[in-house]
């Protein structure tokens, strides 16, 4: 057909255009009709599902760690509401109490540690709190950061710091904490919960306006205590690592 | 139910009875039969059913031999369990022999004992224990375990002993790795779907961001629903939707209910992180999300709730009394200062009866209006009263 000038392809063009858009429309909603039916699709393969392999997700903690992977790797989060489609696997309730536990774990040791405790001692108490019951399995370091990540969203300082070497821990105050201060922590744990600034210069050259300024802070904040016996120099020791406070009953 | 055979309840040679149970039907799969009431009787080699009496008197009976059970558990209690009579689920083996039986065949690999006036002995227990001992079986001359085993010892201590409970355990072990690797296959086929709509939902979401084509206002609503469930976060939908959403609604509704008075004992402030708690030891089942709960504080204003939602500078969320501001709080607090000439967060905490947090936001606030100066070192954040403003120099 040859192209035409003049009014009429003007006009004829319009009506392309509009027919192209209608196709359009006709795609995308078969795209919606698609997506709504893959929905009921996945809704029943999911119920299925959790029939038959609840009780393992609820059992095993390293079946439970996978599936978080994998929703994380595609997007989807199957925390995000009680009242989702994930719903269905139970695991909701899982995570949720198990972060309620750890709010109250970390405030009844925050007078303490001031507000930072190692995830070892963390999954220590919650499990002595949590009773023997077989319905309170086994939680392990995993299920732990993630309900810990989840009270993030409500801005009053949750946040789970790595140290390195797989140790984590978890604060519940608000406070930065540099990279400064998470490598101070690392060096006091490897010295029986104490540093001062020559042993920093030593272990990680740094000079001493850097080691003061960042043990004034965690001074400040609470997270650490001042000894003035050592004749030599002020030594700063963390409560948050000393063992007799981890194993400590109350 | 095809398992099932019609039997004469004589005790074959070294079978003895293990527990009795009265009031028992029997269920082909979740279907009820018409086998009801009856009794039920245990043995080593097998599960005995009989109209009541008919027992007694060595009358037909049903029973089901022990080898053709492969797995024995308890019906979970459902929120009926209240008026249901206690369930047993015994798992069958395929039966090649189709002979003598009430029922010739059956969709379902197995059958339910349901206990009406629930179970005196331990069932469960005991027929796992007999599964286990394979009290059935005949004595065989090569087991390995205790020496001391002569033949004229009953049957049923057999296949006991270390390498009975060894092999056991194996078998359980074996059968959970089996049905891991079995949820692995499910739960990778299931994300592959997931995955497969979280693509397609991105697309969708793109659309309706550029506004392209006539996606009605009704599919945007449906849409958004669908990614909040899969638990998607999209920023194109984030916001809109969980305003308008009549269960962030109702929950805002309920929460705001229930924590009103606690929030006005604490001194017109609480914490989300509290609130969290609080309702969730409240609700104990079904608990709410994180996400849940600040989508339900968030709308609480707008449905001019006692409560509502605040954030301060530094991130931190409280519910707080709608009466309260910014600028009393400032005022109280600042007296607060004056009197005591000099205050930390520690002990405005201890004072108020508050958490630290909030003690810290309260001074912060006080500081923003003016009204207090802080004094920052290393013993820590302590406000004293504006001289500045208030001595007349």
């Amino acid at each position: 057909m040859r192209r035409r000038a003049g009014l009429g392809a003007i006009q004829k063009q319009k009506l392309e255009q509009e027919k192209y858009k209608d196709k359009g429309n006709e795609i995308q909603e078969n795209q919606f009709e698609q997506m709504t039916k893959q929905l009921e699709v996945f809704k029943i393969n999911l119920e299925e599902f959790a029939t038959k392999h609840k009780n393992e997700i609820r059992k095993n903690p390293e079946f439970r760690k996978q599936f978080q992977e994998m929703c994380a790797s595609i997007g989807v989060d199957p925390l995000s509401s009680g009242k989702g489609f994930w719903s269905v696997l139970g695991i909701g309730d899982f995570y949720y109490e198990l972060a309620v536990q750890i709010v109250e774990v970390c405030l009844a040791t925050n007078y303490k540690n001031g507000g930072l405790i190692g995830l070892d001692e963390l999954r220590t108490r919650l499990i002595k709190a949590r009773g023997q019951s077989k319905q309170h399995q086994e939680i392990s370091k995993d299920d732990l950061i993630r309900a810990a990540q989840k009270l993030k969203i409500f801005g009053s300082g949750f946040n789970v710091v790595p140290m390195g070497k797989g140790k984590y821990m978890v604060q519940s105050v608000p406070g930065e904490l540099s990279m400064d201060h998470s490598a101070i922590l690392q060096q006091a744990e490897k010295n029986q919960a104490f540093v001062s600034v020559s042993y920093l210069r030593r272990e990680l050259s740094w000079e001493m306006e850097r080691s003061q300024k960042a043990l004034e802070h965690m001074v400040n904040q609470g997270l650490a205590w001042v000894d003035l016996q050592n004749p030599q120099e002020k030594l700063y020791y963390f409560p948050s690592l000393f063992t007799a406070c981890v194993n400590a009953s109350s | 139910m095809n398992r099932v055979k019609y039997t004469n309840p004589i005790l074959l040679d070294g079978e003895s009875t293990v527990i009795v149970e009265n009031n028992v039907r029997l269920y082909d799969g979740d279907q009820k039969t018409s086998f009801e009431g009856g009794e039920l009787i245990i043995t080593t080699h097998r599960i005995l059913w009989g109209r009541p009496g008919a027992i007694a008197r060595g009358q037909t009976c049903l029973a089901l031999n022990f080898d053709l059970i492969v797995f024995v558990e308890e019906e979970p209690a459902s929120t009926f369990s209240f008026s249901r009579s206690r369930k047993v689920i015994l798992h069958l083996a395929e039966c090649q022999d189709q002979s003598d039986g009430p029922q010739y065949n059956s969709y379902y690999n197995f059958i339910k004992l349901s206990f009406r006036d629930g179970y005196t002995n331990n069932v469960i227990g005991v027929l796992n224990d007999l599964l286990q001992k394979k009290t059935w079986e005949p004595l065989s001359p090569e087991t390995p375990e205790a020496p001391e085993v002569k033949s004229q010892l009953p049957t049923i201590k057999l296949r006991t002993g270390i390498v009975g409970i060894e092999r056991s355990l194996q078998e359980k072990q074996k059968a959970t790795d089996e049905s891991i690797s079995v949820a692995f296959q499910d739960l990778s086929k299931l994300m592959a779907m997931a995955k497969d709509m979280v693509r397609l939902s991105g697309t969708i979401s793109t659309k309706i961001k550029e506004k392209q084509g006539d996606i009605t206002e009704d599919e945007t609503v449906r849409f958004k629903s669908y990614l909040m469930s899969l638990g998607i976060d999209d920023p194109v939908t984030r916001d809109s939707y969980k305003s308008d959403n009549q269960y962030y609604k109702s929950l805002a509704k309920q929460i705001s209910e229930f924590l009103v008075s606690h929030v006005e004992e604490m001194g017109g402030m609480m914490a989300l992180t509290d609130v969290f708690c609080r309702v969730n030891r409240a609700r104990s089942l079904e608990l709410l999300s994180p996400e849940d709960i600040l989508n339900a504080c968030r709308v609480m204003e707008s449905l001019d709730l006692p409560l509502k939602l605040f954030q301060f500078n530094s991130g931190v969320m409280v519910l707080q009394l709608r009466t309260l501001d910014d600028e009393s709080i400032a005022e109280a607090t600042a007296i607060l200062v004056d009197d005591r000439n000099s205050l930390s967060a520690e002990e405005l905490s201890q004072q108020l009866g508050i958490s630290l947090t909030l003690a810290k936001e309260r001074l912060l606030t006080t500081e923003k209006y003016g009204k207090c100066c802080r004094d920052d070192s290393i013993e820590g954040l302590r406000f004293y009263p504006n001289l500045f403003l208030t001595k007349e120099e």
